[in-house]
């Protein structure tokens, strides 16, 4: 009787199993020479996080919001326009000027009507669309995800955001359906067996709704950099990273004197230990 | 406390306050005079180490209540807001995520060494409940600052784990509903679980006090886990185990730093860091680390109800250890039989969290043959988590029963004094049988 009403169970059970869809993504790689902030002293190059926040602002700006970033944050200690002479960043001239430049809505105090004005430096970066809907509804239903935290969001963080936009949009090996609004990339998660035709098992890589964002000379860079797809995406990626956590820096300076200080505050009273122990046999 | 107080007022003062609040007595008592066996290991430090992990998140969590805003269209932004722009919110932010970790790690060797050294046998048991209770609050506190946050984790592990309560028949489902304060879990619920993640920690400070004031009546075990036979037996607290405790714990401090400061997401999960989308269901959901054994123990079984049975079940066993075992040697230092399944059951704790950690059905060894056993393949945690669950339960209820009864134990040294002249865990074992004759 136990036996039967085990076996009903697990035939239930068996019944019940969830399929999960086992999802294949290539492995996220650093791009050569890897990331410069690695590391326990690695600090952010300025002079990429400018670049990156170049591709960002002309490229992915269109369509991405980053809702946590503020323009005076890229004047802060640890920021692509951090200048020494300015430690408010509300007074970075630079960080004023590309403020400026972005449109933002607001309210006209005087008259309670909705206007567009110049940006300041306390101001949010604006959101390109209006709300999600209309995010979703101008891509094809699949609204763009923030990507103020998206290097920490995603396995692989910077790494991934590089292999992605960087290195996977590639041709669709041939007996892949892609469909119409949909681009093949073998980083992105997904499950490919329904649109395989091919022989072997399905590559492995996912459809995903964003078209291919970076092309050579898209951004023109100012320091001469070139501008291929690569260099495109390894300096936004570096941005991301930067945006995903600001005061990663001061994190890990401060880090340094805590062990520092850990370190030796342990080895004192280490040397108590054993002067107080010495006369107890244990 | 054991034994008649050792204080003597020294001022006048100290006198008159001695008379009417006898406070400073007590502290003598229990934190200075108290005598402490003087063969402690580090094992032992981990005590300390727990004392001093919930006092820094209870301060470093009440800093972030400060800041954090309770409410489901900001929850997410507000812990970034504090990431970002509070002054060292950084700081506050990861010790409190990573101390959560620190806590538990703290906590399973403090249980570890506690089972090694048959600690919570008798005199000893109300001790070893009252820990358990803490370990419960734990967990409970631990799950509700996961969902505070309100990522896509943070949600949807809020999600299962309420939806577990709705499994148990008849009242389950009122139940579930009075958590979520609503029909799914929504704002109403992430104000809850921030008050009950407020609550929880003092009623944990008030079960410590409970704790320690049981530990101060039979006294601390130690590694023989030969009762303190004389005066020569122990050492005071004070200075003798505040100095080796502070060893301890800044070693353990060292590490804990390394977490906060160089790698500070790498015990979480990425997709927390995606905003809260009840409509978008992540792939895996998982919980933290420190409960992976437990998830893989309910999701071992086929039958929903069954699974959260044995899953609080899992805990529920350790509340009736001391009587489960029947060994009348306390220490695995004279019980080698015991010692090896011991170690074979920390196996089984953490073969049990890596199966809670991958998905039931994805195989061990890719590429690797399986067929199909009832309702798994074979090559698949589902399959592993049995064998982990089936060990986990047989070791409490089968074999430290049977052990106590039949195992061949080494002598055990007549006091503590005794063996701490020639390590016996070290001496080769002819030394360990006759101890009586060394000198």
């Amino acid at each position: 009787m136990l036996r039967k009403l085990t076996l009903a169970a697990f035939g239930l059970a068996l019944m019940a199993a969830p399929a999960f869809a086992a999802t294949t993504q290539k492995e996220a790689v650093d791009p050569s020479g890897g990331w410069v902030w690695s590391g326990p002293f690695g600090k952010f190059d300025k002079a990429q996080l400018q670049r990156g926040y170049k591709v960002y602002r002309e490229v992915c700006s269109a369509c991405h919001s980053m809702e946590q970033l503020y323009f005076r944050n890229l004047g802060q200690k640890g920021g692509p326009f951090f200048d020494p002479k300015y430690p408010n960043p509300n007074d970075n001239p630079v960080v004023k000027s590309l403020a400026h430049d972005i449109q933002i809505k607001d309210v006209d105090t005087d008259t309670g009507d909705a206007i567009q004005r110049p940006g300041q430096p306390s101001d949010r970066f604006p959101n390109p669309f209006a709300n999600a809907y209309a995010a979703a509804a101008s891509n094809g239903g699949a609204a763009p995800p923030d990507l103020s935290v998206m290097a920490k969001a995603r396995e692989g963080g910077p790494s991934y955001i590089y292999s992605l936009v960087g290195l996977g949009f590639v041709a669709p090996p041939a007996g892949l359906t892609v469909p119409a609004g949909k681009y093949y990339n073998p980083y992105y998660p997904g499950d490919l067996t329904a649109n395989w035709h091919g022989k072997g098992p399905p590559p492995e890589g996912g459809l995903i709704s964003m078209p291919p964002p970076l092309t050579p000379n898209k951004v023109s860079f100012d320091d001469g950099t070139p501008s291929t797809v690569q260099n495109e995406a390894r300096d936004v990626a570096a941005y991301l990273a930067w945006a995903a956590e600001p005061k990663q820096e001061e994190r890990k300076a401060f880090g340094l004197g805590a062990m520092i200080y850990l370190l030796i505050f342990t080895g004192l009273i280490y040397l108590s230990y054993k002067r107080v122990w010495r006369n107890v046999a244990h | 406390m054991s034994g008649p107080s050792t204080y003597e007022p020294k001022t006048g003062f100290e006198r008159w306050l001695d008379q009417r609040l006898p406070i400073l007595r007590f502290a003598n008592d229990t934190m200075s005079t108290f005598p402490t066996p003087k063969n402690l290991n580090y094992w032992w430090t981990f005590g300390a180490v727990l004392a001093m992990m919930l006092g820094i998140q209870i301060v470093t969590g009440i800093v972030l209540a400060m800041h954090y805003v309770p409410n489901a269209d900001m929850a997410f932004n507000s812990v970034e807001h504090i990431r970002r722009d509070v002054n060292y919110g950084w700081l506050i932010q990861f010790m409190h995520a990573n101390g959560a970790s620190m806590f538990f790690i703290a906590v399973y060797v403090h249980m570890f060494r506690n089972l090694y050294y048959g600690s919570f046998k008798a005199p000893r048991e109300v001790l070893w409940i009252l820990g358990c209770i803490i370990y419960l609050l734990m967990m409970a506190t631990a799950f509700f600052g996961y969902v505070l946050p309100w990522g896509q984790m943070s949600f949807h592990g809020a999600v299962v784990i309420t939806n577990l309560i709705g499994a148990i028949p008849v009242i389950g489902p009122a139940i579930t509903r009075l958590l979520w304060g609503g029909f799914a879990v929504d704002n109403p619920t992430l104000n809850r679980f921030f008050s009950l993640h407020y609550l929880l920690p003092f009623i944990i400070a008030g079960v410590v006090g409970l704790h320690i004031w049981a530990l101060h009546v039979p006294g601390n075990n130690n590694p023989t886990g030969v009762n303190v036979k004389s005066k020569e037996d122990t050492v005071p607290f004070h200075p003798y185990y505040t100095v080796k405790d502070g060893f301890g714990v800044s070693v353990f401090l060292l590490m804990y730093a390394v977490f906060v400061f160089y790698m500070p997401d790498a015990l979480g999960d990425a997709i927390n860091y995606v905003k809260a989308n009840p409509l978008q269901t992540p792939q895996h959901i998982v919980p933290e680390w420190y409960l992976l054994p437990y998830y893989a123990i309910l999701r071992a079984f086929p039958n929903k109800l069954l699974g959260v049975v044995m899953m609080f079940g899992a805990i529920a066993t350790l509340f009736v250890l001391p009587w489960l075992d029947t060994s009348k040697v306390r220490s695995m230092r004279y019980r080698p039989t015991a010692r090896l399944y011991y170690f074979i059951f920390i196996v089984a704790c953490i073969l049990l969290g890596w199966c809670g950690a991958n998905p039931p059905d994805e195989p061990i060894a890719k590429g690797f043959p399986s067929f199909q056993l009832l309702d798994s393949p074979l090559n698949s945690f589902t399959w592993l988590s049995r064998i982990g669950a089936a060990y986990y339960f047989a070791y409490f209820w089968i074999i430290t029963p049977w052990l106590g009864l039949t195992e061949k134990t080494l002598p055990v040294p007549e006091g503590i004094s005794e063996p701490v002249l020639s390590h016996p865990a070290t001496a080769p074992a002819g030394s360990v049988a006759s101890p009586e004759k060394r000198g």
